[in-house]
């Protein structure tokens, strides 16, 4: 029956696209969930098109293939809440009625969740000025969203006056960040206590929602490189990736192996140095000082490579569409090697300190637990889900960039608390090292770039000294490379875990949407429930370890 | 500091005579307590900073405090949304007098490339700021640099403000590089 309410399906590789009547939603979904066992539901958004579309991906149960669906709404934007079906969309639905206005009926809490409260309109709405910003004076109380969480769970009673009860129970309330450095400056949480034990949490996100998806829609291809650097910008490079892959399927253009490998090695850095902040950051918060030091070292080292390689520290805007802005330097490999040793001895140094250490497993230990179950209700990813002992790790399911050709282990915990996800980044540096050692004995010569001008820049002489360069160049300046009019969702196994870009291209050199699919926003959504029943310490550890990075989570 | 000779030739050793706003400026100057309002990726840079590659605390202002009630140095270190600016304020007023702000990176100084419906064009049309750093982000020695000018217009309240690396205009230390900042 519901198999029919599917329109237009068709399947292309591992992902399915279709289109669906609204109403029928939940059917769908329901459908999709229980019968085809597409159980994660990875991403919704909308598209301001007249009518105006929503978007939902959704992935299977064993991590295969992908889901797409749309349908068009009608004038009122109205749909059903799939808030009952799954977890994830609870944060997911609240963004896109911040963003675009859509209204899902039976939300039970549809605010907004990026902009602040006191915001008017809808800023991915297209009739919405880019630069039109709007004063916030007060921040959200949380009070009320707490006492409804409270209410649900048993521990405060609603009287008939509509204040709250606590009956014979000391509830206390806590607010947690932003401005708090366990809260990377960005993230609120309020809690209540009773006696030190958390019973109640909400969060609160978009302290650092800087329109980059906005911005997207007023820059060409090769201009939004940089904006990605700022996603996660702990690992710039893996951004960059992610976002130029995606367009270059949309162009269908594939690159020189040379080129794939330079981009396979600089994710697997990325991943190496952003495993090395979150591990120094989340050791830092439990009160280890001296381990900071020892895997922040490393990092500079890393920098000087970086530094080399793109002339940039942090934020390298190194990738173009079609390729990167240049070839390795002369002599990398012995800078590199240099790179991998002193990332190793201030591992090990760490793992000195705390392997045996009685403290370490008491802080960590059984501690913010996620079950596997949740993390497929909430579409968690990356070493987060690994940790819980999910197998999601792109590079096995979906592989690409010949990530099936090199020799290395998915890591995997078995309990999901604090220890296991420090644990899972520690050895997932030493699986990145292997790699890395695999592509210097592998890489081939050989170009970096694809050698289509409509695409990538000519080379210099070409433009200073033919009238073809100088247009090529020009026009690529100028107006961008130019994508035929489609959607297309693409990811890559970035650091936090599936970093996907949703581009809506309308033919210009400009896309007419870029949804990214983080990470960090899918787990944070399910940080307030791993911390009820903990201590307040526990949760600083917890949210140490699960790794948010603002510039992803609220772009 | 500026010192004046004592006039008492016996205590020669032992006493220093100097205006009370020269004694107390050196000591605010040797002990900024900084506080980090970092947001963004040039908060990771401020970690870089204060690592042991650069180390804030050869400056004399490593005491990061997350309290405003016990720093005198504001750090803004990343972009600040509109959702973020009533929260900078209020930590900005929790701060006791002296304080200063270093504006570290382009966002904070101008919102930088992200000129849109979400973040707030420059800090300074939220709260007063001593210096400007510019960079998306700024090197660590970008950042060391502000400090040092920073301490040094403690110490000579004529110097000039804005941009770090910019001169000393009270005529003292003129020319006057960073390397003859401190010295």
């Amino acid at each position: 029956m519901a198999e029919a309410l599917l329109l237009h399906a068709h399947k292309i590789d591992h992902t399915t696209r279709a289109t669906f009547a609204p109403q029928h939603l939940i059917e769908v979904l329901t459908y999709l969930k229980k019968t085809l066992h597409f159980d994660q539901l990875l991403d919704v958004t909308a598209i301001d098109e007249k009518p105006m579309k929503m978007v939902y991906i959704l992935r299977s149960h064993d991590f295969i293939d992908s889901y797409i669906l749309t349908t068009s709404l009608d004038e009122t934007h109205t749909i059903d809440s799939a808030t009952s079906l799954f977890e994830s969309a609870h944060w997911l639905e609240r963004e896109t009625y911040d963003q675009y206005g859509v209204h899902f009926v039976g939300h039970p809490n549809l605010t907004r969740i990026l902009n602040h409260e006191g915001f008017v309109g809808h800023p991915l709405r297209k009739d919405y000025p880019i630069a039109q910003g709007q004063m916030c004076h007060e921040t959200l109380d949380l009070l009320p969203q707490l006492q409804a969480r409270l209410e649900s769970k048993g521990i405060l009673t609603r009287q008939s006056d509509g204040t709250y009860s606590s009956g014979s129970r000391d509830i206390m309330y806590l607010n947690l960040g932003p401005s708090h450095p366990a809260s990377h400056g960005t993230i609120r949480t309020f809690v209540a206590l009773e006696g030190e034990t958390i019973v109640g949490a909400v969060n609160e996100i978009g302290y650092l929602h800087r329109g980059f998806e906005k911005s997207c829609e007023n820059h060409t291809y090769n201009q939004i490189i940089p904006y990605t650097d700022r996603l996660n910008y702990c690992s710039s490079l893996a951004n960059n990736v992610a976002f130029a892959k995606t367009i270059e399927e949309m162009l269908g253009v594939t690159l020189p192996d040379r080129g794939i490998f330079i981009r396979v090695m600089l994710i697997e850095l990325s991943r190496i140095i952003d495993h090395l902040v979150c591990l120094g950051a989340n050791l830092v918060d439990l009160g280890a000082l001296t381990n900071y030091w020892y895997l922040f070292n490393p990092r500079e080292t890393a920098y000087d490579f970086l530094t080399k390689l793109t002339g940039a520290r942090l934020t390298n805007s190194y990738m173009r569409v079609g390729g990167m802005a240049h070839d390795l330097f002369v002599g990398w490999e012995e800078e590199m090697k240099r790179v991998l040793a002193d990332v190793e001895q201030g591992m090990g140094d760490t793992l000195k300190l705390i392997e045996h250490n009685r403290i370490f497993h008491d802080r960590t230990q059984n501690v913010g637990i996620l079950t596997p179950q949740r993390v497929r209700d909430f579409a968690i990813s990356g070493p987060n889900a690994r940790a819980s002992g999910v197998p999601y790790d792109m590079r096995k399911t979906a592989p690409y960039y010949y990530y099936e050709s090199f020799d290395f282990d998915t890591v995997l915990g078995s309990v999901g608390d604090v220890y296991d996800r420090m644990m899972v980044r520690f050895e997932e540096i030493r699986q990145s090292i292997r790699i890395i050692r695999q592509i210097m004995a592998r890489i081939p010569s050989g170009a970096v770039s694809i050698d289509d001008h409509r695409i990538v820049l000519p080379p210099k002489p070409s433009v200073y000294d033919s009238i073809e360069g100088t247009i090529n160049h020009f026009k690529l300046i100028i107006d961008g490379v130019r994508v035929s009019a489609q959607s297309h969702y693409s990811a890559i196994e970035a650091v936090n875990g599936e970093l996907g870009f949703f581009v809506v291209s309308n033919g210009s050199g400009t896309p007419a949407k870029v949804k990214v699919k983080a990470p960090s926003f899918t787990a944070m959504s399910a940080y307030a429930s791993m911390i009820e029943g903990g201590q307040i310490a526990d949760a600083i550890a917890t949210l140490g370890s699960i790794n948010i990075i603002a510039g992803e989570m609220d772009r | 500091m500026e010192l004046e000779r004592p006039i008492i030739e016996e205590s020669i050793d032992n006493v220093i005579v100097t205006r009370l706003d020269s004694a107390v400026n050196w000591a605010r100057e040797s002990s900024l307590w900084p506080m980090v309002f970092g947001t963004a990726c040039c908060a990771i840079e401020f970690m870089a900073t204060t690592a042991s590659k650069y180390d804030l605390s050869r400056f004399g202002a490593e005491v990061i405090r997350f309290s405003p009630r016990q720093a005198d140095l504001l750090i803004v270190a990343g972009t600040i949304s509109y959702k973020q600016a009533p929260i900078l304020r209020q930590i900005y007023a929790q701060m006791p007098s002296p304080k200063w702000v270093i504006s570290m990176g382009a966002c904070a100084c101008s919102g930088g490339f992200y000129d849109n419906y979400a973040t707030v064009q420059g800090i300074d049309t939220l709260i007063p700021v001593d210096f400007y750093v510019a960079g998306c982000p700024p090197r660590p020695e970008a950042l060391l640099d502000a400090i040092v000018a920073l301490q040094h217009s403690i110490t000579h309240p004529n110097a000039s403000k804005g941009l770090a690396m910019t001169c000393c205009d009270d005529g003292v230390c003129k020319p006057c590089t960073i390397g003859a900042v401190h010295g």
